[in-house]
């Protein structure tokens, strides 16, 4: 499938999932999606069109947390599309369903995510820490907004 | 995929193996039943430095030199992929064509340099000793030329967003082009003795092996997914610089075991060396930066074929001086979990090899320990279990008369 | 001079650990052991334990998960154990120092005056570490009787 494909089938197999269609150009695509639709939606990419699971990431808003899900269309070079879905989660307590039953490669970014942002991942298989040293704070998120670790963390051994 | 049962800590005797690259408890711990391994269960973080934090205090252009330090050996690939990152952000950047062409022969010669690397510990791995000096001593010429162009052997830091840093002088084309035309030869050799050798043959072939099926679930990236037949290759599916302007191959093979992995690096050498030629005869004059003044609101997306896969960068920007997210995913992280698939059902002997099949940070594969499926007890170690491959290799060889 | 002082002049054996480092260190210390540069006629061999060792080359920029085992490592070590902390990251930490995930600096983790020698660069050059070691065994020999590089490594 050429590029022009690409989003035409993705639009026509997702219909109205897709909220906030931004064709950046010919090989960027974002949309956002509802988070009790991610699930599908990522599996229907994944398994139904094809698509490679590149990685996902999250970060901390203002106002929210977002999570951006990539993926890769490659079917037919040089054609190659990146496109890309994201949710958006509740500030104080974001949650979400693991995608991982549909996208078996996400399990280690959500394990991340979830250590490095404190993001939850409902139904994940193993949501063990994978990154932070064994005497890591659990409750420290490293990569929120600011300096979360400061006052909180000893960085002397 | 299957999942590992959370499993209480083990004390763990540590013992270096022969390189001794790290004494550290174990990457990879294989549970085992007699000589089969029934599971496997990776634990990494012990190179974690907090980058996509550090990356948020940085300027745009600071970012590039924290970037390059991600890894030493990608050390060019990672950056290439977060200068296009910034550069999809800002949007409609004309990056020169000089610029793109020097980018490209950096990034074939570090694919290059990284392959001889991994051949040389290979043959560490499987008691070829002479494969391992053989592959870095012919790394030396590679990383003289870095140095001449560069200015130094690793960490080049010749890539910022809008072009490059620095230009190449012509005066120096033909004895890079004397040099590589050298490598060429002794490349010829050494395909020629992994592809002919009957006990590489019986030693590697078979073993490992990642179906095209389990390449595609688990996003398997490089070489480890183009030896299973998936011709996964961004710069032929997504291209960047000057790839789309030159004449190569994307080597696949079709078995995904580690034999196939191994063939697919060789020849993927041979290709580096062709687009480096190729760069160098068609260098077009001109400038060699954009000059990139400011980075709107907004986000980008930016990757690159690293010699182990896809290096995958995104950026958000808020129309300031830094970014103020930066998302970094090395390829090893894709491929790392395929050593569920690769190693479960496999025997012990055949462990070093298979982990380092898929090319991680070399030193991860030396932190490995062996359990006791039932007893939970440590038997042995990553030194024991290079010493059992090595043993392997010479059975193999003595059976074949050699 | 001791027996052991002795021995080491004639055959320093190293072990190397990295306490989270990019791996561009560790790949030139190995490249040390390759044909250009060669270490081992120098005697100098990387041994598999810490308890075999007679000099420690240590690079990487302490992080957390690894730098408590650098400070388990020295403790195993026989003495005297010579450190060599290799590259700009094992120095002062380099562009990691803010980092959450990085602990003291390295000659903050072992006791005061552990480090011996320090080597910077990122990295540093194969015969930046070999002038390292042979500095660090010449402060082991009094000083009448120095430990000479050869002369090509010296003057590199």
């Amino acid at each position: 499938m050429n590029r022009e494909q690409v989003l035409e089938q993705v639009q026509n197999t997702l219909g109205d999932r897709i909220k906030n269609l931004f064709v950046k150009n010919p090989r960027r695509v974002y949309f956002d999606v509802d988070p009790g639709d991610v699930v599908e939606v990522t599996r229907i990419i994944h398994k139904d069109l094809g698509a490679r699971f590149c990685i996902a990431s999250g970060m901390e808003m203002e106002r929210d947390f977002e999570i951006l899900y990539h993926f890769g269309f490659e079917s037919e070079p040089p054609e190659g599309v990146l496109v890309s879905a994201r949710v958006h989660l509740d500030k104080d307590k974001p949650a979400v369903d693991s995608i991982t039953p549909g996208v078996p490669a996400a399990a280690w970014i959500e394990r991340e995510m979830h250590e490095l942002l404190g993001i939850e991942f409902r139904n994940h298989p193993d949501m063990r820490p994978l990154l932070l040293a064994e005497d890591w704070p659990a409750d420290v998120c490293p990569l929120r907004r600011g300096k979360p670790w400061e006052g909180k963390v000893d960085r002397r051994i | 995929m299957s999942t590992t049962k959370p499993k209480k800590t083990e004390s763990i005797v540590p013992i270096g193996p022969f390189h001794p690259l790290q004494e550290e408890p174990e990457l990879f711990r294989l549970h085992v039943e007699g000589e089969t391994v029934v599971d496997v269960d990776v634990d990494i973080g012990w190179n974690h430095r907090g980058i996509e934090k550090l990356a948020e205090d940085r300027t745009w252009d600071q970012v590039t030199f924290l970037i390059e330090r991600i890894c030493g050996i990608c050390s060019t690939s990672h950056p290439i992929a977060y200068v296009q990152a910034v550069e999809d952000c800002v949007g409609g950047v004309e990056v020169p064509e000089r610029a793109l062409y020097i980018r490209t022969f950096i990034a074939e010669m570090e694919r290059l340099h990284s392959h001889l690397l991994w051949v040389g510990l290979a043959g560490h791995f499987l008691g070829y000793n002479t494969v391992f000096m053989w592959g870095w001593k012919y790394r030396e010429p590679v990383l003289d030329i870095f140095e001449e162009v560069t200015g130094n052997r690793n960490h080049y830091a010749m890539m910022k967003p809008g072009g490059v840093r620095r230009d190449m002088d012509e005066a120096m084309f033909p004895s890079i082009h004397q040099r590589l035309d050298e490598l060429w030869k002794k490349l010829e050799l050494l395909a020629g003795a992994v592809i002919d050798d009957p006990v590489l043959h019986a030693r590697l072939k078979g073993i490992g092996i990642l179906t095209k099926q389990d390449a595609i679930d688990y996003c398997a990236l490089g070489p480890t997914s183009r030896a299973s037949g998936v011709p996964s290759d961004i710069r032929r599916n997504h291209p960047y610089a000057a790839y789309d302007r030159l004449d190569w191959e994307v080597i696949t093979a079709k078995t995904g075991d580690v034999y196939d992995k191994a063939i697919v690096r060789v020849l993927e050498c041979f290709e580096s060396i062709k687009i480096c030629k190729q760069c160098l005869d068609n260098m077009p004059k001109g400038e060699i930066d954009a000059k990139i003044k400011e980075v709107p609101p907004g986000e980008g997306i930016g990757h690159a074929e690293a010699p182990r896969g896809e290096t995958f960068h995104y950026v958000r920007s808020d129309g300031t001086n830094s970014p103020i997210r930066h998302k970094v995913r090395a390829p090893t992280f894709m491929n790392l979990p395929t050593c569920k698939a690769t190693v479960v059902g496999e025997s012990i002997t055949d462990a070093t090899i298979i982990l380092a099949s898929i090319d991680p940070c070399y030193c991860c594969t030396e932190r490995v320990a062996v359990i006791d499926a039932d007893t939970e007890k440590t038997l042995m170690t990553g030194k024991d279990l290079v010493r059992l491959s090595q043993e392997k290799t010479r059975r193999i060889r003595k059976e074949l008369g050699q | 001079m001791g027996v052991k002082v002795r021995a080491l002049m004639k055959s320093p054996w190293v072990f190397h650990v990295s306490a989270g480092s990019c791996n561009n260190c560790d790949i030139e210390i190995l490249d040390c052991l390759c044909p250009r540069f060669d270490i081992e006629r120098f005697g100098a061999i990387l041994v598999g334990s810490i308890r075999h060792a007679d000099a420690l080359l240590v690079t990487g920029a302490m992080n957390r998960k690894s730098a408590r085992r650098v400070r388990q490592l020295y403790e195993q070590a026989a003495k005297p154990c010579l450190v060599i902390a290799i590259g700009a990251c094992a120095l002062g930490q380099g562009i990691f120092r803010d980092s959450y995930s990085m602990v003291q600096p390295l000659d903050e983790v072992l006791p005061p005056g552990a480090v011996t020698v320090y080597v910077p660069g990122c990295p540093p050059r194969p015969e930046a570490m070999i002038m390292g070691v042979v500095k660090a065994l010449n402060q082991l020999v009094p000083a009448k009787q120095p430990v000479e590089a050869k002369k090509e490594q010296a003057d590199e």
